[in-house]
């Protein structure tokens, strides 16, 4: 018998079989996929050998051979604190959410009608969020408090720049990291940080706002106010950096004046992960809300007047308004929002503040044993000068010889028995006195209801139903790459050795991690073609941001930093310019032709009228139109000729892995959106990871960090609060290049490619392709034309979006690059049935569109205009439209077997945002507003 | 397409109209159509100087935020405050309920370079 693996895991994540691509290819014209592959990607970029990556294992022997690297880490009881505390991850949480494909395969909520369950979640994070600070109304969410911070610095900024303001005051009190990842973002754009502290500072009309930390970084609680209404009286704004779970006991920022509290989310259930990922918050109060940074979801209604919700205020956001964005932010950190809320509801706020209570008296005792008077009051840490550190405990070490610790929802008596030297009786008095928070929180139903297990699964799995996620059919969202998320890469994530580190435990203690770290620098330097990788961006668009720093940096070394002129063809994302504009570049736009490719005459024009002042080219590649562009080696020369860099944006890069690499054609730094290409799953919109890979020469400029030895020996400052970004969720993408192997992840490519490519050829009759390129040929998405139908029928883009969810789809994206068009990326992991199935739904649309063209649909009336169709709707008594029920419920086979029905309507995006609401509204809403279906 | 003949315009879509050296500004019936559904505007501080051809203003619609410029230079004296309950009245009524605020023209002479109604429509193509 043959002893031999019988297994790829590659035919396991590819979808099409050996004879499925043969009949594709015959449709889309080419004898073999070698030569497709040979006519779609542009020879001269072509990648002359295979990658140079481990051979690719089983499932069984990699995640034995991970849990061996992982287990050399040592996970300690912690007590270092800043920020990051441990917890305990309910396991009704974890094993349904978490580990739940239903909850960590969607995408971005943007098609409202079927993301109600996560926006349902979102918002309970908002309002848990509000009602903490104290504050009118908070987002959902940001990267982490270190950036949620920057990014308040900078809003306070477009606030209150007027007269001159450029000087942000951020008090000792706060976290180091927060201090430097502050630094770093004012640096470009010629704002002062001063540090110090805040009872000895000087206010003055310079100062636009401060930045605080309450409880204070060594665990004091202070009383701000006075200074906050000084800084008032200067027309400052005050920011305050804050902790959740103190918040339930303590006088919140918004009672004390703070215009904006930001902070981390992570102690309510989510595991540290050695730094991440986790979900930053951001309150501020109502009139700032146009200001804010992130998403906000907010409450609507739908067609038939019920309470919906959807993303609000969208135009603040990179995606609309580019540089001119409140901030760059995209991917945020959703599956953790939701977790942190979700232990909102499960504990509910008696239960959230018995936590907290017993964390403080764990540390009032701890105190008292100590002999060791604290000044002020504190809540669940502890600064020692006298007290011996005792050994073998990860305590905060203070660079002055002193230490400390913090106590969270994990402390035992066991633990405080060690650190008190002694066994000690537990105190329970209060320290806290004038700072006891008198308000109550958390007063909605949604977070006093559901506190036994049976409840809080059904609650889960209820909102879980209203999403449609990869787990009911493919999300073929173009510039997305909405691939599958293999069991065998998630299942690492909740191991304990990966989950329970500290983000600043001793070095010594992680050298688990250290391995992964280096083993997959190494394979993604070889994928991308370039020198060395930084781990350290968090999502996508802080790799822009922190590649265009090391652009930057390079320059000024240089003696060239005078060079801020940044070009971004018009086709670009918007997280581009916003990128650039934080990184302190003027962005001019670059022309795109008629065949959607860069209009290499206008770069050249531009790049030459700029030669003493270009610091930067980004392109994205193939291109956002999703074509492999010839002129890719040119464009990069004509950049590098007029003495700028190159940066590619990393979208893409599901088309290029193993065929051509960033670093061949000429880029001199790109980022990977891990959880795009590499698997990482994309959680409903977060979390994400967006490493930078470099070329030799900018390699000694990649981000240090202050707390860890990382980063090149001329490194830009942190971009991120912690060294290694969301470590813990590394073990995803190095799972799957492991698994697949260099000829797996090649030939995972070219399936993108072909997938992509039958689809346009499929739908082509019906829907033509907007741009091809090498080949008459597409990368791995295309732009299907829908703009036509405007004038034939009235049937707009978003109609034939919004009527795929009736046959069970989530639509492609909608109307970028291009208005009025659709982006499909199927990826390689959907096989020809699902294709095929897909096509079919999008020809059945096109039949039901001409019928409207031919006059049989009415048009207004119709099947597109309707959708999408609720069993509330189709099961009325009432029903007057000119088709069946059952055309509009079950227009296609499969809709029989399985159906997804939408929880609600169209949703109304112009109440939302004319009446904008961002907290659970009250019950009644959802009960009185049961209106008749039209 | 309304363009009303008592009214300036400028080529990015604000129009004028002319009250002594008083001069109300608003977004043209072509802009609002553009935009759709307006659900937000943010209109000068009364008291702020404004330069002919420089970002004053923002309409937000669901899909995009527009900048507004100003079609002249001078101090805003007053600006419509039933927008920000009513940003609807841009789609409704531009050229009269909608209007956005007023300018005390501080060079009458650029008036000279703003466009006929006749002018106006031909930008536009209607």
């Amino acid at each position: 018998m043959n002893t031999e693996r019988i297994e790829r895991f590659a035919d396991r994540h590819i979808g099409p079989g050996p004879e499925d691509i043969q009949e594709m290819l015959r449709l889309v014209g080419f004898p073999t996929l070698e030569a497709m592959i040979d006519a779609a990607v542009p020879p001269q970029i072509r990648l002359k050998k295979p990658l140079s990556l481990p051979a690719a294992r089983g499932e069984q022997e990699l995640l034995s051979q991970l849990k061996a690297i992982m287990s050399k880490n040592e996970v300690r009881r912690s007590f270092i604190g800043m920020g990051y505390y441990d917890c305990i991850t309910p396991p009704v949480i974890q094993r349904n959410i978490l580990e739940n494909p239903g909850w960590y395969t969607q995408y971005t909520p943007y098609q409202a009608e079927i993301s109600q369950g996560r926006l349902e979640a979102l918002l309970n994070f908002q309002t848990m969020v509000a009602d903490l600070t104290g504050l009118e109304i908070a987002n959902a969410s940001l990267l982490d408090e270190a950036t949620a911070a920057a990014e308040a610095m900078t809003m306070c900024y477009g606030l209150q720049s007027r007269e001159g303001r450029n000087i942000f005051f951020v008090s000792d009190t706060c976290h180091p990291q927060t201090i430097a990842v502050v630094q770093t973002r004012a640096l470009p754009i010629a704002i002062e940080i001063v540090v110090g502290d805040h009872t000895k500072f000087a206010l003055n009309k310079k100062v636009f706002g401060v930045l605080l930390q309450y409880p204070a970084t060594d665990g004091r609680i202070l009383d701000y106010e006075p200074f906050i209404q000084q800084a008032h009286e200067h027309k400052s704004l005050a920011v305050v950096a804050t902790d959740l779970l103190a918040l339930t006991l303590l006088k919140p920022p918004g009672e004390f004046g703070a215009d904006v509290a930001v902070g981390s989310a992570q102690r309510f259930g989510v595991p540290m992960g050695y730094g991440g990922p986790h979900a930053a918050f951001f309150a501020t109060r109502d009139s700032y809300k146009r200001h804010m940074p992130g998403r906000l979801v907010g409450v609507s209604k739908d067609a038939q007047g019920n309470p919906a919700l959807r993303l609000a205020l969208q135009t603040r956001e990179q995606h609309i308004r580019r540089e001119k964005a409140t901030s760059n932010i995209c991917t945020a950190q959703v599956l953790l929002g939701v977790m942190a809320s979700m232990y909102a509801v499960y504990h509910g706020p008696e239960g959230l503040k018995r936590i907290a209570r017993r964390v403080h008296a764990l540390a009032t005792t701890l105190a008292t044993a100590h002999g060791e008077h604290q000044k002020e009051p504190f809540f669940d840490t502890l600064h020692f000068r006298r007290a011996a550190k005792p050994r073998g405990l990860n305590a905060r070490e203070y660079p002055d010889g002193s230490w400390g610790v913090s106590f969270d929802e994990t402390t035992t008596a066991d633990d405080l028995n060690r650190l008190a030297g002694r066994n000690v009786e537990v105190l329970s008095d209060s320290q806290l006195g004038a700072f006891a928070r008198t308000t109550p929180f958390l007063t909605h139903p949604v977070f006093n209801r559901y506190h036994t297990e049976h409840e809080m699964l059904r609650y889960i799995k209820r909102l879980e139903a209203k999403d449609l996620s990869l787990t009911t059919s493919m999300i073929p969202l173009g510039s997305c790459t909405m691939k599958l998320n293999a069991t065998a890469e998630m299942l690492p994530l909740t191991w304990p050795e990966v989950g329970g580190l500290h983000p600043f435990a001793p070095r010594e203690q992680t050298e688990g991690y250290h391995t992964l770290f280096q083993q997959l620098e190494t394979w993604l330097a070889e994928i991308t073609g370039f020198a060395a990788v930084s781990l350290q961006p968090n999502a996508g668009s802080q790799g822009e941001y922190a590649g265009l720093l090391v652009i930057r940096e390079y320059q000024k070394q240089r003696k060239q930093n005078h060079r801020d002129i940044c070009l971004i063809p018009v086709s670009a994302h918007g997280t581009n310019p916003a990128s650039a504009v934080m990184a302190g570049f003027k962005v001019v736009a670059v022309a795109c032709d008629a065949q959607g490719n860069i209009d290499v005459p206008d770069l050249r024009a531009k790049a030459q009228a700029h030669r003493n002042d270009l610091g930067a080219l980004m392109v994205t590649y193939p291109s956002t139109h999703g074509v492999f562009e010839e002129t890719i080696q040119e464009v990069c020369q004509i950049v590098h000729d007029n003495g700028g860099q190159v940066y590619m944006d990393g979208a893409n890069m599901n088309a290029q892995v193993g065929l051509c690499r960033p670093g061949d054609m000429g880029a001199d730094v790109c980022h990977l959106n891990l959880h795009k290409t590499f698997c990482i799953p994309h959680g409903g919109g977060g979390p994400g990871m967006g490493p930078i890979a470099v070329a030799g020469h900018l390699a000694p400029y990649l981000p240090k960090h202050p707390l860890a030895e990382v980063g090149g020996p001329q490194g830009i400052g942190p971009v991120s609060a912690v060294p290694w970004g969301s470590a813990s969720i590394l073990t995803i993408p190095w799972m799957y290049i492991a698994l697949m192997g260099g000829d797996g992840l090649t030939d995972a490519t070219k399936v993108a490619i072909l997938n992509a490519n039958y689809i346009a050829k499929r739908l082509e009759p019906y829907f033509p392709t907007l741009y091809k390129g090498h080949g008459d040929l597409v990368a791995h998405e295309c732009v299907i034309d829908c703009r036509q139908f405007k004038t034939t029928a009235d049937v707009e883009v978003e109609d034939i979006a919004k009527r795929l969810i009736d046959y069970g789809f989530h639509a492609p994206t909608m109307s970028w690059p291009v208005p009025g068009t659709l982006m499909i990326e199927p990826t390689e992991s959907e096989s020809k049935a699902e294709l095929d199935r897909f096509c079919d739904a999008m020809i059945a649309i096109h039949a039901e569109i001409k019928a409207i063209e031919s006059g049989s649909m009415d048009r207004a009336n119709n099947l597109l205009k309707n959708a999408p169709h609720t069993a509330h709707v189709v099961v009325a008594d009432k029903w007057e439209r000119p088709y069946s029920r059952e055309l509009a419920a079950f227009p296609a086979p499969w809709t029989r077997d399985h159906k997804f029905w939408p929880p609600v309507g169209r949703v109304d995006n112009v109440y939302g945002d004319r009446h904008v609401v961002c907290i659970c509204p009250p019950v009644e809403a959802y009960t009185t507003a049961d209106a008749q279906p039209s | 397409m309304n363009v009303p003949k008592n009214l300036k315009f400028a080529k990015t879509h604000e129009w004028v109209r002319v009250e002594g050296d008083i001069a109300v500004v608003g977004i043209t019936d072509h802009a609002q159509q553009e935009l759709t559904d307006v659900v937000y505007v943010e209109t000068p501080a009364v008291g702020s100087r404004v330069e002919a051809g420089k970002e004053c203003a923002v309409v937000e619609s669901v899909k995009a935020a527009s900048d507004i410029y100003a079609p002249l230079s001078g101090d805003v004296i007053a600006v419509n405050e039933e927008l920000s309950r009513a940003p609807e009245l841009l789609n409704q009524d531009p050229y009269n309920k909608g209007w956005m605020f007023k300018v005390e023209m501080s060079d009458l002479s650029e008036l000279n370079e703003l466009l006929s109604p006749d002018d106006y429509a031909h930008h536009i193509g209607a």
